[in-house]
């Protein structure tokens, strides 16, 4: 393991015994000694703490002193509506290629006289290379590799912030604001990537381990891996870069139409202008082939990434394939998502998946498997 | 009881013999999802693949230790896979089977040998 980068809390998961496995470039917890299935229903019901410290955490400066300038340049590269968001404010976004491909998914915040970007750990260099190639004409690009990223996510998550900082229970969801703890800044945004309320906390690294340590001294609070990360999220409906959606697949294939705002479809006033536009937006008014579903398994056998999908229990033709899946702990059976035809992408559909030589019975589903417990 | 270096324990009593999975290998593979059992009746070799299981991170298979008929399953299992990692050498044994040669249960590890494997 001798290349892996370390985060700020490497010391903190060993001290824990957390089993540690490459990720993203880095040495993760995978799991600590509550194991994944406790963990995942820790989160759900009470509250756990991630290190999410190997993402990527970018802050765009316009040159200008103009934040337009940094909306306007970003908005040339992802297909959302970085103008119209206020300050304080975060959105979820993607980089697009030029075929229309998802070069990788992101969230990005207003904070007044800049954004501040966060991306997945495996793809920030080439995310960085890439706004750099295009932006830096207008803006200064800045990787944080200083700080930690935390999230805190759960039904008590803002009891147990709040009481470190008070402020967070002010917060309504996909706020983002710098909050002050033992003098230093704290960015805090009220989101996450469980399905679950709670916060992600941008903090200076050497203050990372002191902010865990007090906040898994409370009783709501454990420490939880990225085993119990992935099973969250599939719950939650949430897409995993480099699984549900890469460079091979759109926005509109993935079914996050949502994310792109009327203001940058066609007829709205900043119509198109990032890579890819042409293919998106025509799919946007002609629709596409294969589409991103829920997929529940009706058997008791988890079904994962690779897993083909057919119409019919002998039918030769393969319509589809599950991208990510698994045990869902929270509903107690198997979860998983990938891509149909969109013929048979109808909610209820019955499909068969081929697992270990059989077919077996699939339903298409609607995402989240779980509802989503946001404060709005 | 006798050993695997694939980490499964048989237990045989007359001419019938318990297959489970060891302790280690339970902790190893973390909380059991989902459990899938041969068919009693099936005649097996060793090393054939004839149980699935699948834990929250990732499915495995449990081969036939030595040649024999499956005389009996465990279907508890199916319904409560996380007995495996509760009583993993008790209540939670997967098949029984009737070995064609109870001879070759001679040529596994006995308990000190598989302690030295794991430790």
């Amino acid at each position: 393991m001798s290349d892996l980068k370390q985060t700020p809390l490497y010391d903190l998961h060993v001290e824990l015994d957390a089993k540690m496995v490459p990720f993203a470039g880095y040495e993760m917890p995978v799991q600590f000694p509550l194991g994944v299935m406790k963990e995942h229903n820790h989160t759900r019901n009470a509250a756990g703490l991630f290190d999410v410290s190997h993402m990527g955490q970018v802050i765009i400066r316009p040159k200008s002193g103009n934040i337009e300038d940094a909306a306007l340049a970003l908005e040339s590269l992802i297909p959302m509506d970085v103008l119209g968001l206020p300050e304080d404010r975060q959105r979820y976004g993607m980089l697009t290629n030029d075929q229309g491909g998802i070069r990788d998914d992101l969230m990005f915040a207003n904070r007044g006289d800049h954004l501040y970007v966060v991306v997945n750990g495996a793809c920030k260099d080439d995310d960085f290379a890439h706004m750099q190639a295009h932006i830096s004409d207008s803006c200064d690009l800045h990787i944080h590799d200083d700080r930690a990223l935390l999230a805190l996510q759960g039904p008590q998550a803002e009891t147990a912030l709040a009481r470190m900082i008070p402020e967070v229970a002010e917060m309504s969801f996909m706020d983002l604001k710098t909050l002050s703890y033992k003098g230093q800044d704290v960015w805090i945004s009220r989101s996450g990537y469980t399905g679950e309320d709670g916060f992600e906390i941008s903090i200076p690294a050497d203050h990372a381990t002191d902010f865990a340590r007090e906040l898994l001294a409370m009783a709501e609070v454990e420490m939880i891996g990225l085993g119990a990360r992935d099973s969250l999220r599939l719950e939650g409906g949430l897409c995993l870069y480099g699984n549900d959606i890469d460079t091979q697949t759109t926005p509109i294939e993935a079914a996050l139409n949502w994310s792109i705002q009327k203001v940058r479809r066609s007829g709205g006033d900043r119509e198109g202008g990032f890579p890819g536009a042409e293919v998106i937006l025509t799919q946007m008014a002609d629709g596409v082939s294969r589409k991103r579903v829920g997929i529940a398994p009706e058997g008791r056998a988890p079904m994962r990434g690779g897993t083909p999908l057919f119409a019919e229990s002998d039918s030769d033709t393969q319509i589809g394939t599950i991208t990510s899946g698994g045990f869902g702990p929270t509903v107690g059976r198997p979860v998983a998502m990938g891509y149909v035809d969109t013929d048979l992408s109808a909610k209820d559909t019955t499909l068969f998946a081929e697992l270990r030589g059989k077919r077996l019975p699939v339903r298409i589903a609607a995402l989240p498997f779980t509802p989503a417990n946001f404060k709005r | 009881m006798k050993f695997t270096e694939e980490h499964e324990w048989l237990l045989a009593e007359d001419d019938i013999v318990t297959v489970g999975i060891t302790k280690h290998a339970a902790d190893a593979l973390g909380e059991l999802v989902f459990v899938e059992l041969p068919e009693v009746g099936t005649e097996v070799s060793k090393d054939d693949d004839i149980v699935v299981i699948e834990s929250v991170k990732a499915a495995s298979d449990i081969m036939a230790p030595i040649d024999g008929e499956i005389v009996e399953v465990n279907e508890e299992l199916l319904e409560n896979p996380t007995l495996v990692n509760e009583d993993p050498l008790g209540k939670a044994w997967f098949f029984k089977m009737k070995p064609d040669n109870m001879a070759d249960l001679d040529d596994l590890m006995d308990e000190a040998a598989y302690s030295a494997l794991i430790a």
